[in-house]
């Protein structure tokens, strides 16, 4: 099996679930976030893809902004497609449930939209539907147009938290941490690069607590 | 129910409260002190409801609040009234209303002309178009929202005044109000 090929912990079951009591939001500064947001300034009536799941923060600074939002929660969808019955990595192989994943969150007609935020739902990816994800993601954004994710960086780490993500400001969001999870695979830049190739431009930013944040442009 | 040749008889009377009792009507002392029904849509008697044993498929129209805890399948239309979805609410229909309050499922767009309230624990699934939109932690929502905020009412603005020649300025000055000193 994956899991034991890869020494993979199990999958927590609970990925959308709400943070764990007692954990406060941390505020820090995004220079990730502040590059997509620059992207957007002076234009209004954009679309804009949110994977964090529906909150008030996020829909009201992006709709505050003239623009217009959709929201999934992917997490949670991603759970609901390979989680239950057997393993959640191993899971993802399945021709069904991946078609079910990507129905379910990237069902859209070509260049829909014109900025993504994707947080750190692709590191909870295994390929081949990791790529998948990612060619997908780049048919549905207009040409010039950003995307934003983020990796965890640390790979002598046995897990990475996982967070739920709200903007604050164009230049700072908030992190709520939810559960210790291990990624499904560790990225440096230049498997970033290559996982992105198509697109016309990759940036990284490393923050102080190990997270890689990847502007992409399509 | 009271048709009209009995209203003439027994004209409506409001019902009688503690402080404001009137005296036994001389002319109909047996009278029933009974509020006669109202058939005013829009006299305030609560929302209308449909009960969580209901199921509706088709369509709704309604001029007044409604509460839904049944099933509908189809649409329901209140364009200047609230309603509110209550928790075991589910809705298989477009939506549009002034206001939508949503603590059950919605599957379907909504357009709320004011304000949609999405609160803990519903579901919504479906594209909003909204003036103002709330949200709470732990509500399910997967969509696309679109503000669409009233328009400010135009100050309308003053008519130009009309670019008079030289002889006719003069006649108009002498008869009009005192116009302002001319600046050399």
């Amino acid at each position: 099996m994956l899991k034991d090929r890869l020494g993979i912990e199990p999958f927590s079951p609970s990925l959308h679930s709400a943070p764990k009591k007692g954990a406060a939001p941390q505020n820090r500064a995004s220079n990730g976030l502040d590059q997509f947001f620059a992207g957007l300034q002076d234009q209004q009536g954009l679309s804009i893809l949110d994977f964090s799941g529906a909150s008030q923060a996020n829909i009201s600074f992006i709709t505050s902004m003239g623009h217009r939002i959709y929201s999934n929660d992917a997490l949670r969808t991603m759970e609901e497609a390979f989680g239950g019955d057997g393993d959640f990595i191993a899971n993802q192989s399945d021709p069904e449930r991946a078609s079910r994943f990507l129905r379910e969150n990237l069902e859209f007609a070509e260049r829909s939209f014109d900025g993504a935020l994707i947080w750190d739902t692709l590191q909870f990816l295994a390929p081949p539907l990791l790529q998948d994800t990612v060619d997908r993601l780049y048919r549905i954004l207009r040409p010039g147009s950003a995307l934003l994710a983020f990796f965890h960086a640390d790979e002598k780490a046995q897990s990475a938290p996982l967070y739920t993500y709200r903007i604050v400001e164009s230049k700072i969001m908030s992190l709520t941490p939810r559960h210790q999870v291990r990624p499904v695979q560790y990225f440096n830049n230049r498997s970033l690069e290559k996982l992105f190739q198509n697109f016309s431009s990759v940036k990284f930013f490393l923050t102080r607590d190990h997270l890689r944040e990847v502007i992409v442009r399509r | 129910m009271w048709n009209k040749r009995k209203e003439e008889e027994y004209p409506p009377k409001a019902p009688a409260t503690p402080a404001a009792q009137t005296s036994p009507n001389k002319e109909n002392p047996s009278m029933s002190t009974n509020p006669a029904p109202s058939h005013h849509p829009t006299e305030s008697r609560g929302p209308a409801v449909i009960g969580k044993s209901v199921m509706i498929k088709g369509q709704i129209f309604s001029r007044e609040d409604l509460t839904i805890d049944g099933e509908i399948d189809g649409s329901v239309e209140l364009h200047e009234h609230r309603l509110t979805v209550g928790p075991n609410g589910k809705l298989q229909a477009g939506v549009k209303a002034r206001e939508v309050v949503v603590l059950g499922t919605i599957h379907g767009n909504v357009e709320a002309s004011d304000k949609i309230d999405i609160r803990k624990d519903a579901k919504l699934v479906g594209d909003i178009k909204t003036a103002r939109i709330v949200i709470e932690d732990g509500a399910y929502f997967k969509g696309s929202i679109d503000i669409a905020r009233p328009e400010a009412p135009r100050v309308a603005a003053a008519p130009a005044k009309p670019q008079l020649t030289g002889a006719t300025a003069a006649s108009t000055a002498s008869s009009a109000a005192p116009a302002p000193a001319e600046v050399r």
